[in-house]
């Protein structure tokens, strides 16, 4: 017999050809003892058990004897992260949020909050306190990023460096080198000239852009002369990426620059260059497009009340085409008021108030206007305001939120609307948006509550809260407002929770009501209650000490 | 014993859940929202009403007193278990805000079945105290007798079958493909030898796993033999490996080792599972003897077994060993403390030191695919040469300095493919960051499965499977 205390005896006996005597037996049990003899054994009926006994002993004295190997070359360290770690509660917390992946429950959703959806926050919140990621939990945090590209600049800013070091091995996660500055490299110090010039001139295409956009933001100047030195030379493509980071920090400085690039040999390239100028009210773009415009618009007392009437331009010559009008409109659209449109929305509105007689911009925006105009000359106006963010501007065009026409079909659109808010203050915004609610209720609030800062403002929470109780009432279904159902989840005051609770039971139902819409309704009344106390459990734990 | 008072962690509940959906939906129903009248009680009963979707909440309560593992009654007609409400509401119970509060009386629709746990249990207590019915020691010997002889004739069966195997060619297996070995898998069952059985069937898809694949077919048929060997000849064997040969077969066996008490480290605990059973394996390491130890639980598919011991929670407990030389695992016996955190980590060993026990502990058992190792400043390292990953010594062998005075050559083990293509190596990956970890995990002949690992600097222990 060939035991296991054989096979002990056997392991420490020492054989310089074991791991030939291996081959051979594996070459004898392949093909068979009835074709090959097991070596040191005459063939017969006992072959196969003198194969199994000997490949027995090889077996556990190959396992036995396994050598370590020499170590590969070791990766290099993860840079330090200096942040404070997370405290506890807040560690367990983001644990939770990532392991609610979508698509792992489906179907309805019952009365139980979205964690997904919540990660945004988590985050946010965490970089404003500024923790570091607990090392663990980061493949999770990555994937999740990974799937959403919305969640990426926070989620890689709270990741930190030790993030980019496990990007570099998993090619999963290659997104984290792309979108972070420099692949992940230190950038040089904006201030460091020839460093910056250096990565400059030999840096790839990303590099280049995030370089740009920091010089950009520690000098305007600097940035605009770094781009000139090459300018020329670089692709269309890569030019019009460039001039785009100008946007940020535009100035009156910019427009030698601009101008010169209006006679740029692309024509994406000339058309953003004339957008930027025009955004600049003294360039002399603004001034040229304001003088075509003026001729364009007047006001025509002789009818007794003052109205806006419109000449439209006749033609698109060479000076408006590179000032970057584009000349053929989309088809459908007539040329004459396609060109209008372009003027007025590249002329500075502070001019407008002079060419009306002094003018406000309410006084302006309620004139009549003559001939069917009056969409043309305010849809303009609207991108104007928008473009140059100018508040009064935005204030007056939106009018006033109860007003009748605010939510039918009026001269501004829902999406126009929801620009113009963005250029007024959060404050005045939320105000905006709950007056609105107010009065046309929730149908076509979606998009004007999606530029509200988060958390909403008091006014307009509350306006939600009772235009949701007023759906509940009127018997339809919740899922008909289920986007502003998910918004409010996000967004509503973690305080006004206990406001709330009086919405979470099941009322009785009335006659005309949807059937079982009460409970349905209650239901999320109760997803939007537990997902506020989670925010504010949340919010809590990230502030702990 | 019971663990009265003390409040479990967010991980021991999770742990209960049967499956992820489950642990999904408990976790979103741990916040207080849906919860109303909760309570526990000192008995180690958690109650509360949790709002459904109907218009009367679910009633969930909970016993976590009993050493067997939790007691669950939910008034929803979910079929999982537990359900979702009773995760959730353990959750809130473990979070310790303030949800549910330390009360005295149960709610009247609790009460009823916390008073027939309590007349069960007290019913069992006189019954273990009377010595229950004791089981006809003679009819006991007789039916081992009769299973030893079933068990015999399965191995010479399939001693039978290997040499017919060996005798034709292990190149024709590979045509055979699963169903002989299937085949002969059933019979091993019919002779109650589910051991054997278990490692029948596994050579079945040896076959088809790859290159390299008839050195694995020779090594595993090698091993069956030397198994149906050493049954067939057990009388022969020293106590100890006979008691190894017995229960690698699958007989039943206790565990009837003297129970020692220690204060017990929770290293590791996961799942595998087939299609009827999900086997949980925690490794436990006491940190005042500094054996390490193997406690097993079962759960029918679809229910997670009871046992719960998150990482890096320790006990004070006793625990029996069962019977065999080198063998690992354990029962848990009396609880003298609920799991708590512990800052203890293992005391780990160079990587030629972990290949050195393994190799030590095959000879006690020849069948074992790892053993147990903690090893200590290694460095998660990918290998380019094989694609894979390993662990290497952080430092060079210190013991064997070479003669010029540095450190001799850094060595490696490398991390099974198994574990290297799962999400827990990124863990481990990420846990170091290119510093050296101390990682627990089973050193086997297929190479390295990393476990749990604690990093370079303070911090906890991290789960990796």
């Amino acid at each position: 017999m060939k035991g296991p205390s054989t096979a002990d005896a056997t392991a420490t006996s020492t054989s310089t050809s074991s791991g030939d005597a291996w081959e051979e037996l594996v070459t004898v049990a392949l093909l068979g003892t009835d074709r090959r003899t097991p070596p040191g054994h005459s063939p017969g009926a006992d072959a196969p058990t003198a194969l199994l006994d000997a490949a027995a002993v090889q077996t556990v004295r190959r396992r036995a004897g396994l050598r370590p190997a020499p170590a590969a070359a070791r990766p290099a360290r993860a840079a330090d992260d200096p942040r404070p770690p997370l405290p506890a509660p807040a560690r367990r917390r983001l644990a939770m949020l990532l392991t609610d992946r979508p698509g792992t429950g489906g179907g309805r959703r019952g009365t139980a909050p979205d964690l997904m959806e919540l990660l945004p926050q988590w985050l946010a919140g965490a970089n404003e306190q500024g923790y570091a990621a607990p090392p663990d939990l980061l493949p999770a945090l990555l994937d999740a990023a990974r799937g959403r590209t919305d969640l990426r600049p926070q989620a890689l800013t709270f990741a930190g460096p030790r993030a980019l070091w496990l990007a570099r091995l998993n090619p999963d996660w290659k997104f984290a080198l792309r979108s972070t500055p420099g692949g992940g490299k230190a950038l040089p110090a904006p201030e460091d000239a020839a460093d910056v010039q250096r990565l400059w001139e030999e840096g790839l295409f990303a590099e280049r852009v995030t370089l740009l956009a920091a010089v950009r933001e520690h000098s305007p100047a600097a940035a605009r002369e770094l781009l000139a030195t090459t300018w020329s030379a670089e692709r269309a493509e890569d030019r019009l990426m460039f001039l785009d980071s100008l946007r940020s920090g535009l100035a009156d400085a910019d427009e030698p620059f601009l101008e010169q690039a209006l006679s740029d040999r692309s024509r994406n390239v000339r058309a953003t260059a004339a957008e930027l100028l025009s955004a600049l009210p003294g360039s002399a773009l603004a001034a040229r497009m304001a003088s075509r415009a003026t001729s364009c618009v007047a006001v025509d007392r002789t009818q007794g009340a003052a109205t806006i009437t419109v000449e439209a331009p006749h033609e698109c010559d060479a000076g408006m085409e590179r000032d970057g009008v584009v000349a053929k409109p989309p088809t459908g659209r007539g040329e004459r008021s396609w060109w209008l449109g372009q003027l007025v929305e590249a002329t500075p509105l502070g001019g407008w108030t002079a060419r009306f007689g002094g003018r406000t911009p309410e006084e302006i925006v309620a004139l009549p206007v003559a001939d069917d105009w009056q969409g043309e000359l305010h849809a303009a106006w609207c991108r104007a305001a928008v473009r140059q963010r100018d508040a009064v501007w935005s204030r007056a065009l939106l009018g006033a939120p109860a007003s009748p026409d605010a939510g039918g079909p009026g001269a501004v659109s829902l999406s126009e609307r929801a620009k113009l808010l963005g250029s007024l203050s959060d404050g005045e915004r939320a105000e905006w948006v709950a007056g609105f609610i107010a009065t046309h209720g929730l149908s076509e609030a979606f998009q004007l509550l999606g530029v509200c800062t988060q958390p909403w403002a008091e006014p307009l929470g509350r306006a939600v809260v009772d235009a949701l109780n007023i759906a509940r009432d009127a018997g339809s279904y919740p899922w008909s407002f289920s986007g502003v159902m998910g918004l409010a989840e996000r967004c509503l005051d973690p305080a006004e929770a206990s406001r709330l609770d009086g919405l979470t039971a099941t009322p009785d139902e009335p006659e005309d009501a949807a059937p079982g819409a009460g409970g349905y309704w209650s239901e999320a009344f109760q997803r939007l209650v537990s997902t506020l106390r989670l925010r504010r459990a949340m919010r809590d734990e990230l502030r702990e000490t | 014993m019971t663990q009265q008072g003390v409040r479990w962690t967010a991980d021991q509940v999770l742990a209960l859940a049967p499956d992820a959906p489950s642990r999904k939906a408990g976790s979103k129903l741990g916040v207080a929202g849906p919860w109303s009248e909760a309570g526990s009680s000192g008995e180690g009963m958690v109650w509360g009403l949790c709002k459904g979707s109907g218009s009367k909440p679910y009633q969930t309560v909970v016993d976590v007193a009993d050493a067997a593992g939790p007691a669950y009654k939910c008034s929803c007609p979910s079929r999982k278990f537990p359900c979702k409400h009773a995760l959730g509401l353990l959750l809130l119970w473990a979070g310790a805000d303030g949800s549910v509060p330390d009360a005295q009386t149960l709610p009247d629709w609790a009460e009823p079945w916390a008073e027939g746990r309590r007349k069960r249990a007290q019913t069992k207590r006189e019954t273990d105290a009377s010595g229950g019915a004791a089981a006809d020691p003679e009819a006991v010997r007789r039916r081992a007798e009769r299973r030893a002889e079933r068990v015999t004739a399965g191995a010479s069966e399939l001693e039978q079958r290997l040499a017919d195997l060996l005798r034709g060619g292990l190149a024709s297996a590979e045509q055979a493909g699963y169903g002989m070995w299937e085949e002969t898998a059933a019979r091993m069952v019919d002779a109650q030898a589910p051991g054997l059985a278990a490692r029948v069937r596994e050579l079945g898809a040896i076959p088809a796993s790859g290159p390299g694949w008839p050195v694995r077919l020779l090594e595993e048929c090698a091993l069956l033999h030397l198994l149906d060997r050493g049954w067939l000849r057990r009388d022969l064997l020293p106590a100890e490996l006979a008691a190894t040969v017995r229960s690698r077969i699958g007989l039943p066996s206790s565990a009837d080792g003297r129970p020692t008490r220690d204060r017990w480290l929770v290293l590791a605990q996961y799942d595998t599972a087939d299609s009827r059973l999900t086997t949980r394996r925690t490794w436990l390491h006491g940190t005042e003897s500094g054996h390490t130890a193997l406690l097993l639980s079962y759960g029918a598919a679809g229910r997670a077994p009871a046992l719960s011991l998150p990482v890096g929670l320790a006990l004070d407990a006793e625990l029996s060993a069962y019977a065999g030389d080198g063998q690992l695992r354990a029962d848990l016996g009396e609880q003298f403390t609920a799991p708590a955190p512990s800052p203890v980590r293992p005391k780990g060993a160079g990587v030629a030191e972990a290949a050195a026990r393994y190799g030590d502990a095959l000879g006690r058992d020849p069948w074992l695919e790892s053993w147990p190792v903690t090893l200590s400043r290694v460095v998660p390292t990918p290998d380019e040469a094989s694609g894979g990953w390993q662990l290497a010594d952080a430092d060079g062998d210190l013991e064997r300095p070479d003669p010029a005075g540095a450190a001799s050559e850094r060595l490696a083990v490398p991390i099974t493919p198994k574990a290297a293509s799962g999400p827990g190596l990124w863990r481990l990956a990420a846990v170091s960051g290119g510093a050296p970890v101390t990682v627990f995990g089973e050193c086997g002949h297929r190479g390295f499965t990393p476990l749990t690992a604690w990093p370079e600097g303070p911090g906890e222990a991290v789960a990796l499977c």
